[in-house]
């Protein structure tokens, strides 16, 4: 043990030199404004237990990661996130990722096809294809996977409002294929709380979502044993401005959401919380990222044992999919988005994540092009085939700044769940704009402080200089929009107009009743029913909510 | 002598739900004197429209992300005109550079792009709103 204090040496040491040469900050911090001292040592560990507050790989409460081997074993699963056009394009794509070595698929879909609209409704006008794949019937999904055996592929759907629908559509792909329900593996965002607060994509009013979601909850249990029912997701709370430990605190405040409303419709808690996923964002400060994952792991582990008494090992862990922060990349200097994407990157890994998608130094400007995306997937198989980073298990472990920024992020995250409880839990605290309120304040913070230089983006306010243009931005043919709308007249010529009718009937009557919704959507999609013809039966119903609108 | 509010409507057409930037930019104006109206997400080119001619505004920003400017902004210019709205158009968000020659064509004044300072659209809109009186 050192001779001399922490503060001891703040006193002597540091004060004889801080006089002469002063640090080049008055103050450094993480981004939710609490300040990083100037050095960590053991006095800051002495009050930490070491099996409580940090266990063992594979072992409660996970701070150091969900499984014993950890990357050693096996590599995270590579995702990019893609999706483009119409499905035709869009599978090309994804066959050529497979083929470049990616190990998982991650569907981007249109934002009609998330809210609900066929391509041929005016609301869908100018956005067929443009930030995804249009998906209109199970024709589309049946092109999307041409020659990728959905028994053989993990896929992760970036779905909400529609997530039964593009589930049942996934489903009755594979009973068509002939792969065995029990073995497919993948994952459906299914987490509206988020929607109503950061991404925007909800239909229904929050209490309709609830009973869908715990709907497919229910009906995955029993029947796709292995699929992620939800990605409960801080991703888009975080780009919409939230600091590091709001992006924790809101998501898991919706995760106790979620669990409580499985139990309360009687779903015993160790039958579904195995399969709840989660989905993370990874920053610029690399300390404070891999900070906020650990804490994550060990406080959502003891929101399962403790307040919700799961018994399950598998219950207690959160396993999460992490992407690269779009909001971080410039439009000036592109180039610098590769290097900001490889720390952001590295921090996920050396934060445990399971899964990765890494951003394109392009997504300034428009959807990535192939060459981008390329670059993308090579950033994380340098990391991890040459950078040593996989091959011991929660490698930052035991350094005295991480563990301490661990037990910052966590307290802030625990703060701001027991606010969120003392207001009646995540959606009464959403319905009271209470989340939307904090989020767009850390925004508005953020902004001055880069306004004021007091937070540097270099290449935008320092280090400022010409750049080349980014050239072959991806463009949508506008041929895509055209070709959509007939395939999906086409289909509507094809099928039987009864069985159809029957089917939305049968959902209606479901939607207004209390049995699970599932098959009734599966038997939609197999007649070829349109999701813009299952989204109008469920507004019927359901009623649609307006926006939240805080400003 | 007292100055007249500049008035401004911060609109979100299309279907993408990326509302960081309307709302930082809505509160910086708000800050800089003016008196802003936010209309939300998901607004077509006939309500964006109404609620400029309602609130009588000087300005109208839209903010657009999903890519479909090319397609919804003229929609939105013609219907402005339609309804006689004179107010000074401008847009933000996910715009490609090659594309700014053909908005500024249609009649949108000045496109901000990722980065843009939020105090550069103040003043650029305090100017313009000057001008447009004079």
């Amino acid at each position: 043990m050192p001779s001399k204090s922490k503060q001891e040496w703040r006193d002597t040491t540091l004060a004889g030199v801080l006089k002469r040469f002063p640090e080049r900050q008055e103050r450094f911090e993480i981004s939710s404004g609490t300040e990083i001292e100037p050095l960590y040592t053991y006095e800051d560990m002495e009050r930490l237990d070491y099996t409580e507050a940090l266990g063992y790989p594979g072992e409660y409460p996970f701070t150091r990661g969900v499984q014993p081997t950890m990357y050693r074993g096996r590599l995270w699963t590579m995702r990019q996130y893609a999706g483009f056009a119409d499905a035709e394009e869009s599978n090309r794509r994804y066959r050529f990722l497979l083929e470049q070595g990616q190990t998982g698929l991650s569907i981007a879909f249109d934002l009609p096809t998330q809210i609900g609209y066929d391509s041929d409704h005016p609301r869908a006008e100018g956005e067929v294809g443009k930030v995804g794949v249009a998906i209109d019937t199970l024709r589309d999904m049946e092109i999307l996977f041409q020659e990728i055996p959905l028994d053989k592929v993990s896929t992760s759907m970036t779905i909400n409002s529609t997530a039964p629908i593009l589930l049942a559509m996934y489903i009755a792909l594979a009973k068509k294929q002939g792969a065995d329900a029990a073995k497919l593996d993948g994952t459906i965002q299914n987490d509206l709380l988020k929607e109503y607060v950061a991404r925007g994509t909800y239909i229904f009013p929050p209490r309709p979502s609830m009973r869908l979601i715990t709907d497919i909850f229910k009906y995955c249990s029993q029947d796709i044993p292995r699929w992620n029912t939800i990605s409960i997701s801080g991703y888009h709370i975080r780009e919409a401005g939230a600091t590091a430990a709001q992006e924790l605190a809101f998501t898991l405040a919706n995760g106790i959401a979620y669990v409580q409303a499985a139990i309360d419709v009687g779903l015993d808690i160790d039958a579904f919380a195995g399969r709840l996923s989660f989905f993370f964002i990874s920053q610029n400060n690399l300390f404070e990222e891999v900070a906020k994952f650990r804490a994550g792991r060990r406080l959502w582990a003891k929101i399962m044992r403790e307040r919700f008494g799961a018994k399950d090992a598998r219950s207690w862990m959160l396993r999460f999919h992490t992407q690269t922060a779009g909001s971080s990349l410039t439009a000036q200097q592109p180039d610098n988005n590769v290097i900001r994407t490889t720390i952001q990157a590295l921090a996920s890994l050396l934060g445990g994540t399971q899964s990765l998608h890494t951003c394109s130094r392009d997504e300034a400007y428009a959807t990535p092009g192939e060459e981008a995306v390329t670059l993308s997937l090579r950033t994380q198989q340098v990391l991890a085939y040459e950078s040593g980073i996989a091959d011991s298990v929660d490698p930052l472990g035991g350094s005295y700044f991480v563990e301490a920024l661990t037990n910052t992020v966590e307290q802030e995250a625990m703060a701001y769940i027991e606010k969120i409880d003392s207001l009646g839990g995540a959606l009464a605290a959403i319905e009271q704009g209470f989340i939307q309120r904090e989020i767009q304040e850390s925004s508005y913070r953020y902004q001055k402080d880069v306004e004021s230089k007091k937070r540097a983006v270099v290449g935008v306010n320092m280090f400022v200089s010409p750049f080349p243009k980014i050239e072959g931005l991806l463009r949508l043919d506008p041929e895509v929009e055209k070709r959509q709308k007939e395939r999906l007249a086409q289909v509507k010529r094809d099928r039987d107009s009864e069985q159809v009718s029957v089917a939305l009937k049968r959902l209606e009557e479901t939607a207004r009743g209390v049995d699970n919704t599932m098959p009734a959507f599966i038997e939609c999609v197999e007649a070829y029913a349109t999701i813009g013809e299952m989204c109008d039966v469920l507004r019927g119903v359901f009623g649609e909510q307006k926006e939240f609108l805080i400003f | 002598m007292t100055e007249e509010k500049i008035r401004v409507l911060v609109a979100k057409p299309g279907l993408d739900g990326h509302d960081r930037g309307a709302k930082v930019v809505a509160r910086v104006l708000r800050d800089a004197g003016m008196e802003v109206i936010y209309t939300g997400l998901r607004q077509t080119p006939e309500m964006i429209a109404e609620a400029a001619l309602q609130e009588d505004v000087d300005v109208v920003g839209l903010s657009i992300l999903s890519g479909a400017h090319m397609e919804l902004f003229p929609v939105i210019l013609e219907t402005l005109k339609e309804k006689g709205v004179k107010a000074i158009v401008i847009a933000g968000g996910i715009i490609p550079e090659e594309d700014i020659p053909a908005l500024k064509q249609m009649g949108v004044k000045a496109v901000f792009g990722p980065g843009a300072p939020t105090q550069e659209i103040a003043e650029y809109i305090k100017h313009a709103a000057a001008e447009g009186k004079g």
